[in-house]
């Protein structure tokens, strides 16, 4: 016997494609299929001038990674922003760690507002953070150096560190930390034993948080850093409106696609880990 | 006590990080000084020469219709998506979801850059703005509305089928007067990060049409100047009121997106 | 005819059989509960009666006509979920009036049977709250009102009292009587505690692994179990192995390894020489200080080795001089101390030949 009659169940399958279709066909059609395009682009040889050259008459190539791979400041480039997004992360997760605490331990109803209190400045248009610290380093004489490109990307990126952790944080129940201390822990022992190793998965996910839109990022080396300052995102951005060598681009974006990926999946494959313990 | 009072030290430290520099833009938005160096004395001169600037008050008004435009689409989109997600889980599209707002917005800008040229050959302009800036806003939309709906007691609908409601029915008087909240919380969402998108935007602007962030990336470039600081502290009323907004119709998406 | 005819029914989770092949028939007007262990598929024939599942093989008739094909809305069933799934944007009243207006009714009807209802619940003055803002005992009495207010053929009820506390269990138990005889709807209840199922039900089927065990009144399920497991799962229940040494009318004599003869009563057919086990609740049990009164007719010498003091009653735990434990049930009727035996006193245990029942494996 069938679960229920023909006609409902042709209702029910027509309703599911009819939610689904809209937004997946436009994700396919502005997210996949350019992200598939991109991929290919990049074994394609740049044009006279600018774009891609026909591909009739000069086909796929590998010249745009033999040119990746030949001159050692590609490498170069791309260590230093693992290095600046690196800094970043860990900058974000001192700052933000002893925040998220301070938050989890006041009165509950006034989280919420402590909260939103970090929230409040990372809603202000991206632009004008990064330019208020123009104002401020510029009189300092650090703006246009690594320190300014650093204070730049904490700034830019330290609330999306102090909300997955004190998501998490917030989760742990108050008892274990009375258990510990009933247990015989100390300050130290309680933080170290029981708070640090619950809270991993926020500081894992806080982490993927911050250090993925740093490696990609170009306009916070552009705006306050110097000429020596300049990550793996500045260059993808000469070579598709500066330089306009595409394919050269589309390999350079491919490479800090595949960056993306291994970060994202090493931190899941940390988080999943963490939760068979 | 000891321990709490370096907590509470540096959480303080941490949040005046966090104000203390766009007080300082607000502040020397009133600085009657061409520097940005020291307080000479109160002027709002740099508002009216805002009021003045026509290409800067076309971008606003461009941000304005692309912020409008692009986040009642995606609301609408991603609302379905958020929908779907929850409902029937369908394969692929948690990672058409996904992916466009994990990512580092530079690759979405340089792959809608590549597709509308090189593709479509297109000209680049309002059209390919608001594709992008759709393209972002739907995954947001589609996230908070699918925690909107996780957090429901699963129960109420069949509860409503139960009751003698049809699928349709279900969905006018029970489903969707509890998602909009969350559907409220995606628009404004998606509006302010349509409003204040500045590197997607930046490569698929083309020439023709200019935005607001674009406008203060060009004049930030060249130089710092109290006029920026005015555009910025407007900016910065119009998020606060975008906020107090979310906050009145969904303080709890707050938490939930947090 | 049955109100609601059940006919060999069979549901398949991928290799799981949650029901097995039940047939059943519920009479109009009487309180039915379904009452098994979690995963007994209990719940299962819940959700099909409901129409949110649909069995692999089998029909369901209501009211003589076939439910197959007819989605939820359409049938005139309603439930009581065992979150209240109370929708929380509708008030109280929003909540009640919401089948009413699903049905279609004039906003006349609707005000008018709300009001009813809600007096019918004890609840006139919480019309306008919302959900969030009600007690446990409150929501249970919006969800039962909005499952009523539309005079369903049949009320399914699934674990309802679940998230209340004991006290006010109890007490939301004697109301669902008094509003089930009130309303005279046919209620379905689905229950994993058996106590409850005694309480409030006419006929209750016991369910185990997807089939039912023994269908029966509750005061024939508790004194003549059909089977071990029912036996085991309603109450408490001493397991004697023994084996039939002579059927008569009047009674059997058992033999039981280690103890002797025993004397129990008959209840259907049973062969001479089968084995098996006397079932017998520990409140048929008497526990005197005369252990020397063993070898008596169904007296048995053992000693006490542990007891819990309950208050109305104690449990005592003795074991009997061939290693089997036994649990038996004084009641402290008399007023003053109860007269305790002590753990390791020496007693016997007794009983009537006709308590207790012969289950053969």
């Amino acid at each position: 016997m069938p679960a229920s009659s023909s006609r409902t169940d042709r209702s029910a399958r027509l309703t599911r494609w009819l939610v689904t279709l809209p937004p997946a066909l436009f994700l396919v059609v502005f997210f996949l299929i350019p992200a598939l395009i991109m991929a290919a682009a990049s074994f394609r040889e740049p044009g006279e001038f600018g774009g891609l050259a026909p591909l009739a008459e000069r086909g796929f190539s590998l010249d745009a990674y033999r040119f990746v791979l030949d001159d050692v400041i590609y490498a170069w480039i791309l260590a230093k922003s693992f290095a600046v997004a690196g800094l970043t992360t860990l900058l974000c997760l001192v700052l933000a760690y002893p925040l998220a605490v301070l938050i989890v331990r006041s009165p509950k109803r006034r989280r919420d507002l402590l909260v939103l209190l970090v929230i409040l400045p990372f809603a202000s248009n991206f632009l004008i953070r990064i330019y208020a610290w123009m104002i401020i380093l510029g009189p300092l004489d650090l703006l246009y150096s690594p320190v300014a490109v650093i204070v730049g990307m904490v700034y830019v990126h330290l609330p999306f560190m102090i909300l997955p952790l004190y998501t998490n944080l917030e989760k742990h129940d108050p008892a274990l930390l009375e258990a510990a201390q009933d247990l015989g822990a100390g300050g130290w022992a309680r933080f170290w034993c029981v708070t640090w190793p619950l809270s991993l998965p926020g500081v894992l996910s806080g982490s993927a948080l911050v250090f993925i839109p740093v490696l990609g990022m170009f306009a916070v080396p552009e705006l306050l850093g110097g000429t020596g300052d300049l990550l793996i995102g500045n260059l993808i951005k000469e070579q598709f409106l500066d330089n306009r060598d595409w394919p050269l681009g589309a390999a350079l974006s491919l490479l800090l696609t595949l960056a993306v990926l291994a970060v994202a999946g090493l931190s899941s494959a940390l988080t999943r880990n963490r939760g068979q313990m | 006590m000891k321990r709490g009072f370096w907590l509470w030290a540096a959480g303080l430290a941490t949040y005046a990080f966090l104000y203390v520099p766009l007080a300082v833009v607000v502040l020397f938005s009133f600085n009657d000084s061409e520097l940005n160096a020291s307080w000479v004395g109160f002027t709002t001169r740099w508002y009216g020469k805002l009021l003045g600037d026509a290409d800067l008050l076309q971008a606003a008004a461009n941000s304005l219709l692309i912020a409008i435009v692009s986040s009642t689409i995606a609301t609408v989109l991603g609302t379905m998506a958020g929908i779907a997600l929850h409902r029937w889980r369908p394969p692929l599209l948690p990672f058409l979801v996904l992916t466009p707002v994990a990512m580092p917005e530079i690759l979405l800008g340089v792959s809608l850059l590549l597709f509308f040229r090189q593709v479509l050959d297109l000209t680049l302009g309002l059209f390919s703005i608001l594709a992008a800036h759709i393209t972002f806003s739907l995954g947001f939309v589609a996230i908070i509305v699918r925690a909107r709906l996780a957090g429901m007691d699963e129960s109420i609908f069949e509860a409503a089928r139960d009751l003698g409601a049809t699928p349709w029915r279900t969905f006018t008087r029970v489903t969707f007067p509890l998602i909009v909240p969350g559907i409220v919380a995606g628009f404004l969402m998606s509006f302010t990060l349509s409003i204040d998108d500045f590197v997607i935007t930046f490569f698929v602007a083309g020439v023709g049409v200019t935005t607001l962030p674009l406008q203060i990336y060009s004049l930030i470039k060249v130089a710092v100047t109290p006029e920026v600081n005015a555009i910025s502290t407007l900016l910065m009323a119009l998020t606060l009121t975008l906020i107090a907004l979310a906050l009145r119709f969904a303080p709890e998406t707050l938490r939930k997106s947090a | 005819m049955a109100l609601l005819e059940i006919r060999n029914i069979t549901r398949r989770f991928g290799s799981l059989e949650a029901v097995k092949d039940v047939t059943l028939d519920i009479e109009a007007g009487e309180f039915f509960t379904l009452l098994g262990p979690s995963g007994c598929g209990k719940t299962t024939i819940l959700r099909m009666i409901a129409g949110f599942d649909a069995p692999d093989a089998g029909e369901l008739y209501l009211d003589g006509r076939p439910l197959a094909g007819m989605p939820p809305e359409k049938r005139p069933v309603h439930t009581v979920f065992q979150s209240y799934a109370l929708f929380p944007h509708l008030t109280v009243a929003g909540n009640i009036a919401f089948p009413l207006e699903m049905a279609g009714r004039s906003r006349d009807e609707i005000r008018r049977r709300t009001t009813e209802t809600l007096a019918l619940v004890h609840l006139e003055d919480k019309g306008d709250a919302f959900p969030h803002e009600l007690s446990g005992g409150q929501k249970q009495r919006v969800a039962l009102a909005r499952g009523l207010v539309n005079k369903p053929r049949l009320l399914l009820l699934d674990e309802p009292l679940g998230a209340l506390d004991a006290k006010l269990r109890e007490r939301m138990q004697g109301e669902l009587i008094a509003l089930q005889r009130e309303v005279g709807v046919t209620f379905v209840f689905v229950t994993h505690a058996q106590q409850e199922a005694l309480a409030l039900s006419h006929r209750i089927a016991v369910m185990n692994e997807g089939r039912i065990e023994q269908l029966d009144v509750p005061e024939a399920l508790y004194s003549t179990p059909k089977n071990r497991f029912v036996a085991d799962f309603i109450g408490t229940i001493n397991l004697i192995a023994a084996a039939v040494v002579e059927a008569s009318r009047h009674g059997l004599r058992l033999a039981a390894p280690g103890l002797g003869e025993i004397a129990a009563p008959v209840h259907g057919a049973v062969a001479v020489g089968s084995n098996g086990a006397l079932a017998i609740r520990p409140e048929h049990l008497r526990i005197s200080g005369h252990a020397d009164r063993a070898g008596l007719k169904n007296h048995f010498a053992g000693a006490v080795v542990e007891y819990l003091f309950l208050g109305d009653v104690t449990v005592y735990k003795v074991r009997l001089d061939n290693g089997l434990l036994l649990e038996a049930l004084a009641t402290n009727a008399g007023p003053g101390r109860a007269r305790f035996h002590e753990i390791g006193d020496r007693v016997s245990v007794e009983w009537r030949h006709d308590a207790g029942v012969f289950l053969p494996d």
